[in-house]
């Protein structure tokens, strides 16, 4: 009877102000039928994984401009897993380079998504993915 | 009763999932609830409501920030609305108040209303238990943006504050019914705009035209700017003293009870009739009373009553 909603934690870890494309995917969860957590800007690793924690998210997604995400993404990867929550899936979107991407994902990272992606493919890999 | 002994022991994760439970309508979370509700009922519950954009968040974060430096546990309950189209939701109360999200004495759950109107959702008097079981000294329930009508927070918050802001309309709007008649404080928010103090006079007219009777508590109007965290240690000392009131005039003992009959007699009203409700819907009964009003041969005033008298009379029925 009962059916799990799809919990999604969206924020941006660390100093660069540019919220918009976290906004629209953010919209896009929204529309897509999910409840979407949305924390804003300067997070720290640890307010994200406590967030994570207290709202009981299925996946968080972070929005990562500020060429910071080789020291960021993964510290949220290692927090999730000290804390025993590395069931959440982590998936992140911004200006990434290629090389950086393997990295990534071998430090925890489900998924990295590069600009050009459409919010369709973003929501689908989500539904796709993750969840009870 | 896996997760309320891990609750009990102070497992934050465990008290997420059956929050999360609860909120998906999870027939498990029920034993789990029945475990903690020996545990709760210690903390004071403060809701906060008022309009959209009037500065509830930036007021629950400041507030928070003050009981925790007089060493209390803090559990916040924040609601915003779920999309009447596709059942999604962003729940962006947590962008205020996030500085405390990895402060151990502090739990934040954001919930969505998931279709109910009254400014809360229908979990959250439970997510407020868990809280309080958990051990928390306060707990904070923010309401979805209201209007002039939402006011199921005021059976579930031993004070309730509701917040205004300057320029929201004339002193007709402060004396019409609904929102403003169940505030025990009234915040004027950012309060160092123009007409901060026509809307303190407006609400403090309306509130001396009221006719109190003796020993009634008379809410008072303050002013705040949450974003400076100007008025708070004053707003916090007003809960604290409405709540030392609530004790003296033995009011809580009123409230407690009315609330306690309010849990109870909504829990039953929903529980029979899911269970009314599922039982005609599986033997198709519902279908046929509903096609029956269409040509007018049945109508559903004797459908209630010969359903009622059949539930009512033959128990057994409802294994059938």
């Amino acid at each position: 009877m009962a059916e799990r909603k799809l919990r999604i934690l969206v924020g941006k870890p660390g100093l660069d102000g540019h919220d918009r494309g976290a906004k629209v995917v953010a919209r896009a969860f929204r529309d897509a039928g999910l409840e979407v957590i949305y924390t804003g800007l300067h997070q720290t690793p640890e307010q994200i994984v406590s967030a994570a924690i207290q709202e009981d998210v299925d996946c968080i997604g972070l929005s990562i401009l500020s060429g910071a995400h080789n020291t960021l993404l993964p510290r949220v990867c290692d927090l999730l897993k000290e804390k025993k929550a590395d069931d959440i899936a982590v998936f992140c979107g911004g200006v990434i380079p290629e090389d950086d991407i393997p990295g990534l994902k071998k430090s925890g990272l489900k998924e990295v998504f590069t600009p050009g992606t459409s919010t369709e493919d973003i929501v689908a890999w989500v539904k796709a993915n993750v969840g009870c | 009763m896996i997760l309320a002994e891990k609750i009990l022991q102070g497992d934050i994760r465990a008290a997420a999932r059956l929050m999360r439970d609860v909120d998906d309508g999870f027939s498990s979370a029920l034993p789990e609830l029945m475990a903690l509700y020996p545990y709760t009922g210690k903390a004071c519950i403060i809701g906060i409501t008022g309009p959209p954009g009037a500065g509830k968040s930036t007021l629950t974060d400041q507030i928070t920030a003050s009981f925790r430096a007089r060493g209390k546990r803090v559990g916040i309950v924040a609601v915003d609305p779920t999309s009447p189209f596709t059942g999604g939701a962003i729940l962006g109360d947590r962008i205020r108040m996030n500085r405390h999200a990895d402060d151990e004495g502090v739990f934040i759950r954001s919930l969505a209303t998931r279709g109910a109107l009254g400014g809360i959702s229908r979990s959250t008097g439970e997510v407020v238990n868990i809280m309080d079981a958990m051990g928390m000294d306060i707990v904070i329930i923010e309401t979805v943006g209201v209007g002039q009508d939402e006011i199921d927070i005021v059976r579930m918050a031993h004070t309730t504050v509701v917040v205004m802001v300057p320029g929201l309309g004339d002193d007709i709007q402060a004396i019409k019914a609904g929102i403003l008649e169940i505030a025990d404080v009234f915040v004027v928010n950012k309060a160092d705009r123009e007409g901060a103090d026509r809307t303190v006079r407006e609400l403090s007219m309306m509130i001396e035209m009221g006719s109190r009777k003796e020993g009634e508590w008379l809410p008072k109007v303050m002013k705040t700017e949450a974003s400076r965290g100007v008025g708070i240690e004053e707003l916090v000392a007003e809960f604290v003293t409405h709540r030392d009131f609530l004790s003296a005039s033995g009011i809580i003992h009123r409230f407690t009870e009315e609330k306690n009959s309010t849990v109870f007699s909504e829990m039953l009203k929903e529980r029979l009739f899911n269970e009314v409700y599922g039982c005609l819907l599986d033997n198709g009964e519902l279908k046929r009373i509903v096609a029956g009003m269409a040509t007018r041969s049945v109508d559903p005033y004797s459908a209630v009553e010969e359903v009622l008298e059949r539930f009512l009379n033959r128990p057994e029925s409802k294994a059938a």
